[in-house]
């Protein structure tokens, strides 16, 4: 998919250039673009650096431990079929939390693990469960307090408050995540009745 | 309501500032320490998506710089222009689910264009942040545990980001519009 997009891009850009005969756009641009490119990465590392300084102080701190507490009760609501002691509990609360902390490289391996244990209580291993297909729709949507990468870009692009996208993107990801909670909960009762596969009797059509 | 939200955005980024040190130096934690070692994997993390982002900033420059992208926006706008979207931004919406470098690097190519501080920079930075990947997500997760049947996941993902996308529209017409 990933290929497809990228190569499209390029080829369509170098047919509009071609055709409206100004092929020395596709260089410049090219060129500008990768400039670009490493001038952002580079405006990253001071961002990154110190947000992630800050984060590994939290993780030592054990703020993870204590955000998953708080999310507790929310998430045995969102995940009604897993037992409360189980072990995919833990790894689910932890792929949350760093979630909301931003910790991506902390929440995809939780996450993984959580999904190792949801397996376990899965019927069918090659079809997702109902709480596997919850869990991906939470990260899908991913509530992430401080969206640190665009700050900086912001920052790179001498914006007068990098910052003021904060509240801004909270409010957005909350509703995209309320929207994926809603619609999980649709599509899990529709399914949950489709399960064992309704037997519909043949309708009649009766001809008047 | 909207005072809250700018107060929020003022206020977030400074309170953690001073809160997680604090915090991390009553629980015991040698502060200075443990910011510097966590602090080393930034560098590799910025450094190590520069392939990515270059190769997807090549390709959205292209793609801008030949008249492709004014092309198609051109003929979305007026759709977007009643309700007053800037079309700019449906290409971000589209991208957003499939690639997440691809959409950094066109928000990045949307802020550098029309500012940081315009209307279209800012809802650029909202989506972005505000949702991750779907397909990645889904083949990283679905992937390490061999599900084939993803069942509703896809359509649920998809769903929050459509959602996710006119929220984002929305809460920045009502901030900065």
């Amino acid at each position: 998919m990933v290929n497809k997009i990228w190569l499209g891009l390029i080829v369509i850009g170098f047919l509009f250039a071609a055709v409206k005969g100004d092929i020395n756009t596709v260089t410049q641009a090219a060129f500008d673009g990768a400039a670009t490119g490493v001038t952002v990465c580079f405006g990253l590392i001071s961002v990154l650096v110190f947000w992630l300084g800050m984060m590994r102080m939290a993780e030592d701190a054990g703020l993870i431990k204590t955000i998953s507490k708080m999310l507790g009760p929310v998430v045995s609501y969102l995940f009604p079929d897993v037992p409360k002691d189980h072990p995919a509990m833990g790894f689910i609360l932890t792929n949350m939390s760093a979630n909301v902390l931003g910790l991506g490289n902390a929440a995809t391996p939780m996450g993984i693990k959580a999904m190792q244990q949801l397996q376990e209580l899965n019927p069918h291993k090659d079809t997702a469960s109902p709480a596997m297909c919850t869990l991906l729709a939470l990260n899908t949507a991913s509530i992430t307090l401080i969206p640190t990468t665009l700050i900086a870009i912001r920052l790179n692009f001498n914006s007068a408050n990098p910052a003021e996208i904060v509240g801004s993107t909270l409010i957005a990801t909350g509703i995209a995540t309320m929207a994926a909670i809603i619609a999980d909960r649709f599509y899990r009762r529709r399914y949950s009745r489709k399960i064992p596969p309704p037997v519909t009797p043949p309708t009649i059509t009766m001809k008047r | 309501m909207l005072e809250w939200v700018n107060l929020l955005s003022a206020w977030a980024v400074p309170v953690m500032i001073a809160f997680i040190p604090l915090y991390a130096y009553f629980k015991k934690v040698p502060v200075y320490e443990s910011f510097v070692d966590g602090a080393k994997d930034g560098f590799n993390t910025a450094i190590g998506i520069i392939p990515n982002l270059v190769g997807m900033m090549v390709a959205i420059s292209v793609f801008r710089a030949s008249g492709a992208l004014e092309f198609f926006v051109g003929l979305i706008s007026p759709l977007f222009d009643y309700f007053r979207i800037p079309a700019e931004v449906l290409p971000l919406g589209l991208l957003r689910p499939l690639t997440g470098t691809g959409s950094l690097a066109f928000t990045t190519d949307l802020i550098k264009t029309y500012g940081p501080d315009s209307l279209i920079g800012r809802i650029a930075s909202t989506i972005q942040g505000s949702t991750d990947t779907t397909l990645y997500v889904l083949t990283v997760y679905f992937g390490a545990v061999g599900i084939r049947n993803g069942r509703y996941a896809l359509k649920v993902g998809l769903f929050s980001d459509i959602v996710g996308f006119f929220a984002a529209i929305a809460i920045c017409l009502l901030l900065f519009g």
